[in-house]
């Protein structure tokens, strides 16, 4: 189903770009080069996302049963505790925006690179430190607060590498602060000529609005981090009660993170599905401003919402009220979005390649998820399902059917651009339909698990959830074969993929002017831009770079 | 292996009803929204797939469709969160004649006493058609009570008593989780509440070995630790007259006003400096190390109790207005000669 | 869409690759620094709530702790950081106007008087520690040291012997003294952080006088220095909200708890 308009026998690699210009590691290691770094996060992410994953199989294997005869208690507590710290800041947080962001973002505004290429490639080193910080708790005894981390439980009553973890998540948390600078400054100051704000592609915008809230909540997540490492070092006393302090503190200033973080995670992603869906409808996003400012407002209202994690935590009665309204108000801007993407559909003219199919999986999937927030934002049902498996269907609705959903559309969609080479389309429109049924049969149950009643963070349960749990397991284990497929097929591509020319999808945008891959300048000449994203149309003179 | 497969818990509270209706709407919103954006996209991507000779057309947008669609979210979103206000305020207020039960979370189980003194290790017999409050506090960490056939939920914190209360409408064993993460035996801290018709549930409470009921072990706590020899309604005391206490607004030293609640009484005996009666000195000593949360329980339950005294006037001896000058000096020396040579204080230890 | 532009180039040494003026290199490089700034605001910001939050909750104790660190040094403290930001704002007018000797003699008092500012933060880390007034035992002289502090001496010792001594009643006087102990890890927390970014400060204005050495800045190019100047400049308004955060409101003299 090839869309180039040259027939494919013609097409051939460019002779000189990013991938080839240097040899050896030092030239890999030392790079400036934007899309180097990009491929060294993508190898780092796809790493922790199996570390990751590998955690979940085991978590999943034991909830088979009802009873916890797989692993030991404190086991299983650091199974949970290690699957969300790596998913969370090992894999989720940096994925699109280190490593589509990275590639992408100063090709899309026609620029050389970033704005600072040396603190892009060191906040890959960053991330690697606390990669490392984390990794080396897991070898010598995990953690096993949560990854939540709870005072006084991980202030003061857990034996594990608590200050190890935290140390490794605030250093990664560091590599997030420097990505989220560069975009913004980049943005800001680089654009082509002609590339307004209001003809910047969505991806940016919703990269932009995303690295706001990296700026702004990182770093209390790392004060938060340092207090709660000098609580267990020194028994300070800010969180332990039986020395004066107040544990609901510690959660006040982690969610006041954690909560914008959710946002940090699904921004990027919904920028790379208004890529798919404009060019896979050819058609221009529908209500563009309106979707670029949903991003800005998702972001702004994200600060506000955090204590929606704390219902039933010991907060007063109105500030849970406040809470409470401003989480369904933030809940709008993506209503909007969801709404003007299948807009954009209405009257296209639409194909079927695994990006869009991997978005049409985002759009129903985030719909269910972002709506089932909705129940946990009502106070008075909140306090039925809060700390269930009904939050943790929620989050892995919108994080794994939405966020991984996007991601890995996106990572097909520019596969060609960021390798030269086309992914094969029967297997990874295989692979598509397996993650999107075992995703539904792992994590559906779930909702219903979480509203009879069995809560998080559960070794052993009463025998009537097996069935369901059952049913769960049954789903991650097609899940996990959707997500190996394309760690073979993309491998394999890498060498053997058919070579795909500059622009295999037709597609609008400065990137897919430029030579696939990309000489390391990105582009022969700065391009100036006379016309509005997503021009397709009748008139639209595609040019094929030479 | 069960081969149920129920969908809902069993409604066995006043809220179970309300909070499943509430549920259920959420449920049908959601399907709705789904729906309608699944079956959109599925239409369009049949209707518009791509064919030679159909263009795409270029649609920049529709503001009233935004408005719209932005409008009618927003105002059934409203809706919600009204519906689940109103719940969550009726749940978060206990009614006055409730029923008051108290608990103890530690890792990893669960402590019940009833004020008529019976004792429950992760179980909890309660009346049904009466509400009951359960008054709860942490030894350690942050543990959270739930009960699903209820449809409510608790944070139990350390160091500061929460409440919750329900009206249980079915007779029937339910499930007691602990639903905050707490360590090695979170899923372990597991029990039943046994809802009684209210005959069955007065028998119970008579039948079985018993010590004494709440108040009446607090009174011999009282006299133990010695708090008799301050708190007293006569001249010369050198600590406020608990009776009538319970529930009154306190006038602090530093002008502040605090209601006697739980937490003010329990913080009084562990950390008594940190609010001084106005009037008085700073010479309570503290408790904490010398009575365990259950005997602070008892205490505090007893304290209550000197409240429901009736006739009693509040004015006593030793109200704050009623000092005079000339005797402080002497109640300072006594502060000295009590503080010069501390006694080890009998009580219980946890 | 997409014209072929020839770009007049600068080719100024100090013009990176991915810049196509020095304009916008310079105007780049000075956002980023601002935004890294907020960055740095919401990591102080954070922990400043939580100090201000433990005031509110803490009162006396916090009060009683800051009138026990001396208002003096820090006050010359302050002088001094001002300072450093007179002559760093001097090191950045030198740089503008290409006078070179003058760009390394401000930029070495800008070091000289920052380390000036860690040596009286020094010694006023070791006052606490010969006052008994760090947390826990962490340096072995703590809060609750026997031996080496003398109780009765209202600026000196143990905190809850120096209550006792003035006939706070033993358990008051303890849990007073906790409460002042979480007082101090704030005051050394914050300090700490404080001087940390001071330090980084210092290592980076190094990096700057030799560069300045070798004569890389000129009116063409100055921006390491004016955004270095930045940096300096708001570690210096860091320490304008924590002199008096926890140096002097509330001070009730000399005393502890008088």
């Amino acid at each position: 189903m090839s869309t180039a308009t040259q027939p494919a026998s013609q097409l051939v690699m460019p002779a000189k770009h990013y991938l080839n210009d240097n040899y050896g590691i030092r030239s890999w290691l030392l790079t400036k080069d934007h899309k180097r770094i990009a491929v060294l996060y993508l190898f780092s992410i796809t790493f922790f996302f199996f570390v990751g994953g590998l955690f979940a199989a085991m978590i999943r294997l034991e909830l088979l049963t009802p009873a916890g005869d797989l692993f030991t208690s404190d086991t299983y507590n650091k199974l949970f505790t290690m699957h969300g710290i790596n998913m969370i800041f090992f894999f989720l947080i940096p994925s699109v925006p280190a490593v589509l962001g990275n590639f992408l973002v100063p090709l899309m505004i026609g620029a050389k690179d970033l704005a600072f290429p040396k603190i892009n490639l060191l906040s890959w080193y960053i991330f690697i430190v606390g990669a490392l910080f984390s990794l080396a708790t897991m070898v010598t005894g995990g953690v096993d607060t949560g990854w939540t981390f709870y005072t006084p439980l991980s202030s003061g009553f857990v034996k594990t590498h608590v200050i190890l973890m935290a140390v490794g998540i605030l250093t990664a948390g560091f590599s997030s602060i420097f990505t989220g600078l560069n975009f913004i400054v980049t943005v800001h100051r680089m654009r082509a000529p002609g590339l307004t704000w209001g003809r910047l592609p969505l991806f940016i915008w919703a990269n932009y609005a995303a690295s706001l809230i990296m700026i702004l909540g990182t770093p209390v997540l790392a004060i938060t981090l340092i207090l709660l490492a000098l609580e267990r070092g020194f028994h300070i006393g800010i969180f332990d009660p039986k020395l004066g302090g107040d544990p609901v503190l510690f959660q006040h200033m982690f969610w006041f993170y954690s909560h914008p973080a959710v946002y940090i995670m699904i921004l990027p992603g919904m920028g790379v599905i208004s890529e798919i869906v404009t060019c896979f409808s050819r058609k221009r996003v529908f209500g563009y401003s309106f979707v670029a400012f949903s991003s800005i407002a998702i972001a702004v209202f994200g600060f506000v919402v955090w204590a929606h994690h704390m219902f039933v935590a010991g907060i007063s009665t109105y500030s849970a009220m406040v809470f409470s309204l401003l989480s369904f108000a933030v809940a709008i801007p993506s209503a909007v979005k969801v709404f003007n993407w299948t807009a954009t559909m209405y009257k296209g003219s639409v194909s079927f390649e695994t990006p869009m199919l991997y978005a049409f999986g985002f759009i129903g999937l985030f719909t269910i998820g972002g709506l089932t927030g909705l129940f946990l934002a009502s106070l008075g049902l909140d306090i039925h399902i809060h700390d269930t498996y009904f939050v943790i269907a929620h989050f892995h609705y919108v994080m794994v059917g939405g966020m991984v959903m996007a991601y890995l559309g996106g990572l097909h969609f520019w596969w060609p651009k960021i390798t030269g080479r086309m992914y094969p389309e029967g297997w990874a429109k295989l692979a598509a339909l397996i993650t999107f049924i075992g995703f539904n049969l792992t994590f559906f149950p779930q909702f219903i698990l979480g509203y009879m009643g069995m809560p998080r963070r559960y070794h052993a349960y009463p025998e009537e959830f097996q069935v369901l749990n059952v049913l769960s397991t049954a789903g991650a284990s097609i899940l996990a074969v959707g997500f190996i497929l394309p760690l073979i097929y993309f491998l394999y591509s890498m060498r053997f993929g058919e070579i795909a020319g500059p622009n295999p999808w037709q597609a609008t945008g400065l990137e897919w002017e430029t030579s696939s891959p990309p000489p390391t300048h990105n582009f022969e000449e700065t391009p100036i831009v006379t016309e509005e994203p997503y021009h397709y149309g009748a008139d639209r003179e595609v040019t094929v770079v030479p | 292996m069960q081969y149920k497969l129920p969908l809902f818990p069993e409604q066995a509270s006043t809220v179970a009803g309300p909070v499943d209706g509430l549920y259920l709407f959420l449920v049908l919103i959601t399907t709705f929204f789904s729906l309608l954006v699944g079956l959109l996209i599925l239409f369009f991507a049949i209707k518009y797939k791509r064919r030679p000779g159909h263009e795409a057309e270029q649609i920049h947008g529709s503001t009233l469709l935004e408005i719209i669609w932005t409008v009618i979210p927003l105002g059934i979103s409203m809706v919600i969160f009204v519906w689940g206000a109103a719940l969550y305020f009726h749940e978060r207020r206990p009614p006055a004649n409730a029923l008051e039960v108290y608990g103890i979370g530690k890792q990893w189980m669960w402590k019940f006493e009833h004020p008529s003194g019976q004792r429950e290790i992760n179980a909890l017999h309660v009346p049904m058609g009466r509400p009951v409050r359960v008054t709860m506090i942490s030894q350690d960490v942050i543990h959270s009570f739930f009960v699903p056939a209820f449809r409510v939920k608790q944070d139990v914190l350390p160091n500061r008593y929460v409440d919750v209360w329900f009206e249980a409408t079915k007779p029937g064993t339910y499930h007691l989780f602990c639903s905050q993460y707490c360590g090695t035996k979170h899923s372990a801290m597991i029990g039943e509440v046994t809802v009684m018709k209210p005959d069955d549930y007065a028998a119970w409470l008579v039948g079985g070995k018993v010590d004494g009921s709440l108040a009446s072990e607090g009174e011999k706590l009282f006299q133990e630790l010695g708090c008799i020899t301050c708190h007293r309604a006569d001249s010369g005391a050198r600590g406020p007259n608990l009776t009538g206490l319970y529930g009154r607004p306190v006038r602090l030293n530093d002008g502040r006003t605090v209601i006697a609640d739980n937490n003010y009484i329990r913080e009084s005996i562990l950390n008594p400096n940190i609010k001084i009666v106005s009037g008085f000195q700073p010479i309570m000593p503290t408790f904490q190390g010398v009575v365990s949360e259950e005997g602070l329980i008892q205490l505090v339950k007893y304290i209550e109790t000197l409240s429901l005294q009736q006739g009693e006037p509040l004015n006593n001896r030793t109200s704050p207005s009623e000092i005079r000058d000339n005797e402080v000096p002497n109640i300072q020396d006594q502060m000295k000669q009590q503080n010069a040579a501390p006694q080890p204080l009998p009580g219980k230890k946890p | 869409m997409s014209h072929n532009l020839a770009t007049t180039e600068e080719h100024h040494p100090a013009l990176a690759h991915q810049f196509d003026t020095m304009d916008q290199q310079r105007e780049a490089s000075t956002f980023g620094m601002w935004v890294f700034l907020l960055t740095e605001i919401m990591m102080f910001g954070g922990l400043f709530t939580a100090y201000l939050i433990y005031r509110h909750k803490y009162y006396t104790a916090f009060v009683g702790g800051s009138s026990s660190i001396d208002v003096t040094w820090g006050f010359a403290n302050t002088l001094v950081l001002i300072g450093s930001s007179l002559t760093m704002a001097m090191a950045v007018w030198a740089a503008q106007n290409g006078k070179r000797r003058q760009q390394m003699i401000y930029l070495a008092l800008t070091m000289i008087l920052g380390v000036a500012f860690l040596g009286v933060k020094a010694k006023e880390y070791y006052e606490k520690y010969d006052e008994c007034h760090i947390p826990g035992q962490v340096i072995g002289k703590g809060f609750n040291a026997t031996g080496g502090c003398d109780a009765g001496d209202p600026k000196k010792g143990n905190i809850a012997d120096d209550l006792e001594s003035r006939n706070v009643p033993p358990a008051a006087a303890a849990q007073i003294a906790r409460q002042t102990e979480i007082f101090f890890s704030f005051y050394f927390a914050m300090t700490g952080l404080h001087a940390t970014h001071m330090l980084i400060g210092l290592g980076v204005l190094a990096w700057l006088f030799l560069r300045a050495k070798r004569g890389e800045f000129g009116p063409e190019y100055y921006t390491p220095v004016e955004n270095v100047g930045l940096y300096w400049h708001f570690v210096d308004i860091v320490w304008i909200y924590l002199f008096p955060l926890l140096y002097l409101i509330s001070r009730n003299g000399h005393e502890i708890f008088s």
